[in-house]
């Protein structure tokens, strides 16, 4: 069963086709792996997906329903939630506010209640603490919940705003570049921290990333852009040995010249 | 519960502690009156730049349109309404018809509010400033082509009703409403806004409409702060409302702190009591103004209180502390 269909997606700038014709579909509990050289449109798919960029034509249908033309904050109440891929974080806010702001989509305390301080308030405001700090200890971010976020160490801040996505309730969790500027063992360790949040969550993952152990070693499906088109699809396994993948990563073969 | 009823004992203090300041010598009793104007005023502006961190100049304009609604039912239906309140104690029904009037005035003002921003806020940082600065001064030009409250020659002849106990009333609502409202969820998400509108965007966050609301709810403030201005000089005149108004109030968001609600008591305080104190070196009084301000920012660019609060429990906290 497919979660997310996308069909003839195309987007361009200006005269530049950034994505053309694009057509994937993401299954349930899926974690799929989109990669590509640098400018292959990975990011763009992301923002068309989330609302962010409108598609030249194409759809996107969620769970049964079109999403193109909807505004990003509409997208992630039907439950898509992303990352960035250089973090975006309320810097000056503390871990824990950075949590709770994203936990704002199931706050049903109106603007009366909070300035009356109503029995509601109070309980819709513990409820969204609690639901933050039980996110932030499975990231193991608890102790640091009264840091301000800008002050975090680079993974963490990563991590962070994973937690943070996961706090608006998502069933589609788009990873832009989680593993970007990590070292090997960091990288594995959010490999684990991945799989982790599939089970628990119930989540599909859809997963942009140039880390070949990363992709490799967690995606069941990959699908490989270049030039906004789609060149490859399949298992690691075959991705890795399509000569066009290899082609668009290290350029052609040219046979008969000496080196 | 008990939080509110902490609340209400303090409102009643505030309002005792204005009453009997009316002993005080009319001159210092004037600056204390537009020292808390000045607080509605920085307060709610300070909603608008501090937290959500959209960046308006236009707060006079908004001001001046609560300020001559309120002031024009005073002196057209004023007369006519209190007599229809004869049954009431004539204190009383003149308190309450002023009470509405200015109510009234703040409403108008936060319609306008919205009306304003729901095209300018799709603008960002100076693109935003210069439209809001251009709404305040339509709003004021169009008043001063309005016969009906004097135009160009002004509006004299508005009722006396405004006293220190009123303003001390209004400023005490003005904080508490903001202070309530940025310490709930949905002042989190404002400020989240301020921080990165894309991230709190992707977060599930209709951003228009919380900056649409914050921008409404300190207009509706700031003709709240007219209403008051109005009842006490007893005359408006559109000069009163210019552009400088607008920065003056700024200044005082940025002198106290932008995103920070005592910062922005301070800067008002400091901001009403400094143009009385250099009144001495009168043809100076531009160049001192301007250069404290210059030396402010060089030396502390987030304003005197940055974005923290002063909270008398945290002090006591710590001087307790400091004592073990």
């Amino acid at each position: 069963m497919d979660v997310l269909k996308v069909k003839n997606l195309s987007c361009a700038f200006g005269g530049l086709m950034a994505v053309s014709d694009l057509s994937f579909e993401v299954n349930k509990n899926e974690i799929l792996g989109i990669i590509g050289p640098n400018g292959a449109g990975k990011t763009t798919v992301f923002n068309l997906i989330t609302g962010f960029y409108l598609p030249l034509k194409g759809d996107i249908i969620f769970k049964g329903k079109n999403i193109v033309g909807l505004k990003p904050y509409q997208i992630t109440r039907l439950g898509i939630a992303r990352t960035f891929q250089n973090p975006r974080l309320f810097k000056k806010l503390t871990v824990l506010e950075n949590v709770m702001i994203a936990t704002h989509i199931n706050y049903d305390a109106s603007l009366l209640d909070s300035l009356l301080l109503t029995k509601r308030y109070l309980l819709e405001e513990s409820k969204q603490r609690e639901k933050a700090e039980e996110l932030l200890d499975f990231f193991g971010l608890y102790r640091r919940k009264d840091e301000i976020a800008e002050n975090l160490p680079y993974g963490e801040q990563r991590k962070l705003e994973i937690a943070r996505a996961l706090a608006t309730g998502p069933e589609l969790l788009l990873l832009d570049e989680p593993a970007a500027g990590m070292n090997l063992s960091e990288s594995l360790e959010l490999v684990n921290l991945i799989s982790l949040i599939r089970e628990k969550f119930d989540l599909t993952i859809l997963l942009i990333e140039h880390h070949m152990e990363v992709v490799m070693n967690i995606c069941e499906r990959i699908i490989v852009l270049d030039f906004g088109m789609k060149i490859a699809e399949g298992t690691p396994e075959e991705v890795k040995n399509n000569p066009r993948v290899i082609e668009a990563y290290l350029g052609k073969e040219v046979k008969g010249v000496i080196h | 519960m008990r939080k509110n009823v902490l609340v209400l004992i303090s409102l009643i203090i505030v309002l005792i502690l204005a009453q009997l300041s009316k002993s005080l010598d009319p001159y210092f009793y004037q600056i204390l009156l537009f020292f808390g104007i000045n607080t509605i005023l920085a307060v709610s502006l300070n909603l608008i730049n501090g937290f959500t961190g959209q960046f308006s100049i236009g707060h006079a304009g908004f001001m001046a349109a609560g300020g001559y609604l309120s002031a024009a039912l005073s002196v057209y239906q004023g007369e006519k309404i209190i007599n229809y309140l004869a049954f009431l104690p004539k204190d009383f029904a003149q308190g309450l018809v002023f009470f509405v009037f200015v109510l009234i005035g703040g409403i108008f003002a936060g319609l306008l509010g919205i009306l304003i921003g729901i095209p300018t806020l799709r603008l960002k940082g100076d693109y935003l400033a210069i439209a809001t600065l251009g709404f305040g001064e339509i709003i004021r030009v169009i008043i001063y082509n309005m016969e009906i409250v004097g135009g160009p020659r002004g509006f004299p002849g508005i009722p006396k009703y405004t006293d220190i106990t009123w303003v001390a009333f209004w400023s005490f609502i003005c904080i508490l409403v903001v202070y309530r409202l940025i310490h709930s969820s949905h002042g989190r998400v404002i400020i989240s806004i301020r921080e990165d509108e894309t991230a709190s965007e992707a977060m599930g966050v209709n951003t228009t409409f919380y900056k649409v609301f914050s921008f409404s709810v300190g207009a509706f403030f700031a003709g709240i702060a007219g209403g008051l201005f109005a009842h006490y000089l007893m005359m408006l005149h559109p000069s009163s409302f210019t552009f400088m108004r607008s920065v003056e109030i700024l200044l005082m968001i940025v002198l106290g702190g932008l995103g920070s609600i005592t910062g922005s008591v301070f800067g008002a305080f400091v901001l009403t009591v400094l143009p009385e104190a250099l009144r001495g070196f009168a043809h100076l009084r531009l160049i001192i103004y301007s250069l404290a301000l210059i030396i402010m920012m060089l030396v502390k660019p987030l304003g005197l209180m940055g974005n923290k609060e002063v909270s008398l429990y945290r002090l006591i906290k710590k001087f307790a502390k400091d004592r073990e």
